[in-house]
């Protein structure tokens, strides 16, 4: 699964979840931390397109070996793709987790959502306290 | 003349369908003294078979060899320490096993007519006092079969209750340090789980659970101790803001062997409490069951309880009764794992009130022995407590520093456990501490033992620190090395052909 790593070109939501925004659109995954944290993925059934995202609530579940978590949503809007591979392929999501184990495709209901979320330098901070606290 | 020595059995692949010759029997039956009737002409010819069944063909030796082989490879509480928290893997005295085998009691039939199973349905009734009174709970019925159909039947319980005056609540309050069987549970009840955050001291957040309770909440599910081994001594604020919002409070009693005859969650306030008679009142356990998860209700619960109810008559004698209209019927057949019954009963005769109080207080000694052997030196800094100083039965490491600082992970430290002849604790979980590691050594373990271990984990995390591969590729002397359980779950094989299995070795078994 390699080491940790953040891309630069990503933003990143507390809950784990990294997005690729491109114009109106943005790419959703889990991040490296995520995978590493939730073991071997073993399940991972994407939402249909057309779904509603709200920026902090779940909109799917991921299972590994350990357990059952939810994916929470970094930013609003509409799916308009799924990674259908993921069903056949769920090791992909630690394999990949910013490449071939991206989860959805949204368009952006209001692109100004973006101003929440952590660019890398800010969110590899964040989980540097987050372990410090165990 | 030379003799071929085998350097090494081969792996034993063999189920018992593979063994064994045609023809070949373990028992012949005797000739019949009555006259033979043709299936044909005893059964519907729909229930008739077209062609028999594939049975194994064996001899006896060969039946007990293939299953004492077979438990050979396992490992269990009889082989040495189990510490699986949240578990209870408490010693079964054996005289448990004698008491539950007298023929009255092995060999009772469910459908024997209640007037000719007196004895049994005392011993039902005696257990249900017995339990009612370390409840702090009047009522209880024995029927579920597990802890979790003890907590199936509290849901619906539960929802007749709210259900009986008008209302239909739809949430139900679990903290996320819970077992997941609660959550699971309220699923299978067609409820919905509202998450509880847990505050710093490990109980539950009593800011986010007034946040979170409103009149479509049903019910709070919660295990005192939780498990990250704390006592929740809020539980009393607790329940009123449950029982303000007209909501119901249900015990988990998973971790009761911290507070058995110590205090009683009637007493905290809860309406709903299950018992695990497989981990607190000892029963041989972990190989699937059979299991006991009976309940204990207050009056408010009690119309609903399942039928039927044991009764005691005016003339001291025992009967079954259907009569109760509320009720939300029945949750099985019969009336639940008597042997279990059985055991239990024994436990609470043996020990008494002052001996389970006694157990339950030695649970939490070994628990903080074993806490306070791990904060040594050379473990701590791997394997931190996760909360607080001190613990209840259970206590909850993690293994975080390991897999930052040696990139080992807790999983390698419990596979690695079990080449020194111990069974690994319970690894991630609970959920919220990172790569947890989670031990309930239980009252039946000597110093000895505790000591054992503790050296055994001081010892592994230095060979984690001089060479992390042996580690990482534990265990290295069980029958089966590194289970591929991702694979396992991506890909499962739930059934091999008896043509594709492979072929019978040359070797006898």
């Amino acid at each position: 699964m390699g080491d940790a790593s953040y891309p630069a070109d990503l933003l990143y939501h507390p809950e784990h979840d990294w997005a690729r925004v491109e114009g109106d659109q943005a790419t959703l995954g889990i991040t490296w931390y995520a995978q590493d944290v939730l073991g071997e993925v073993v399940f991972f059934e994407p939402p249909t397109v057309g779904t509603k995202l709200t920026q902090g609530e779940a909109y799917a579940e991921v299972e590994s070996v350990k357990a059952v978590a939810d994916v929470i949503a970094p930013l609003t809007g509409e799916i308009v793709a799924v990674n259908d591979h993921l069903s056949a392929s769920p090791q992909a999501i630690n394999e990949d987790p910013y490449g071939a184990g991206w989860l959805v495709k949204v368009r952006l209901d209001d692109p100004s959502g973006v101003e929440s979320l952590m660019d890398a330098e800010r969110y590899t901070a964040s989980l540097t306290g987050a372990r410090d606290q165990t | 003349m030379s003799v071929q020595v085998p350097t090494a059995a081969p792996p034993e692949r063999r189920t018992i369908f593979q063994r064994g010759a045609v023809g070949r029997r373990a028992f012949v039956c005797p000739e019949l003294d009555v006259p033979a009737v043709a299936a044909a002409d005893a059964l519907p010819a729909r229930l008739l078979r077209s062609e028999p069944p594939r049975l194994p063909e064996v001899s006896e030796p060969e039946i007990v060899r293939h299953y004492v082989g077979l438990s050979k490879r396992n490992f269990d509480l009889d082989s040495g320490f189990y510490p699986l928290g949240s578990c209870t893997m408490k010693h079964n005295p054996r005289v448990h096993e004698r008491v539950a085998a007298l023929p009255g009691h092995a060999r009772l039939h469910p459908l024997q007519d209640p007037e000719r199973a007196q004895g049994a349905l005392e011993l039902m009734w005696r257990l249900e006092r017995a339990l009612a009174t370390l409840a702090g709970l009047p009522h209880v019925s024995l029927q579920p079969s597990a802890g979790s159909h003890g907590e199936l039947a509290g849901a619906l319980l539960t929802r007749a209750f709210h259900e009986d005056r008008g209302q239909r609540r739809n949430k139900v309050l679990i903290p996320d340090t819970a077992h997941g069987t609660n959550p699971a549970t309220v699923a299978m009840a067609g409820l919905q789980t509202v998450t509880i955050q847990t505050n710093a001291a490990g109980g539950v957040d009593l800011e986010d659970l007034r946040s979170k309770v409103d009149d479509d909440v049903a019910c709070l599910m919660l295990t005192n101790p939780n498990t990250l081994g704390v006592f929740d001594s809020n539980i009393t604020q607790i329940a009123r803001i449950v029982h303000e919002a007209g909501a119901i409070l249900y015990y988990d009693g998973a971790n009761l062997n911290a507070v058995m005859g110590i205090s009683r969650p009637g007493d905290m306030g809860f309406d709903i409490v299950h018992f695990n008679l497989h981990k607190t009142f000892t029963q041989p356990h972990g190989g699937g069951g059979p299991g006991s998860g009976p309940i204990a209700v207050s009056d408010r619960i009690e119309p609903y309880l399942m039928v039927p109810r044991i009764v005691r008559g005016e003339d001291g004698g025992f009967d079954l009764s259907e009569q109760s209209p509320k009720s939300i019927g029945r949750l099985r057949g019969f009336q639940g794992n008597f042997g279990c019954f059985v055991r239990a009963y024994a436990y609470i005769c043996s020990l008494g009130a002052s001996g389970l109080r006694d157990a339950s207080e030695v649970a939490v000694l070994n628990a903080n022995y074993m806490l306070a052997r791990l904060s040594q030196h050379g473990v701590a800094e791997y394997l931190p407590r996760a909360y607080g100083d001190l613990c209840m039965h259970e206590l909850v490491l993690s293994g975080a520093p390991l897999k930052r600082d040696l990139k080992v992970k807790t999983l390698d430290l419990a596979k690695r456990l079990l080449d020194y002849g111990f069974h690994p604790p319970t690894v991630y979980f609970p959920l919220l501490v990172e790569e947890a590691l989670m031990l309930e050594p239980t009252e039946t373990e000597t110093k000895e033992t505790l000591d054992a271990f503790a050296d055994a984990v001081a010892a592994i995390l230095a060979e984690a620190v001089a060479d992390p591969e042996i580690l990482r590729q534990a265990p290295h002397t069980t029958p089966v090395r590194r289970l591929d359980e991702a694979g396992a779950v991506r890909s499962p094989v739930l059934r091999e052909r008896l043509a594709d299995a492979p072929q019978e070795p040359a070797h006898a078994g």
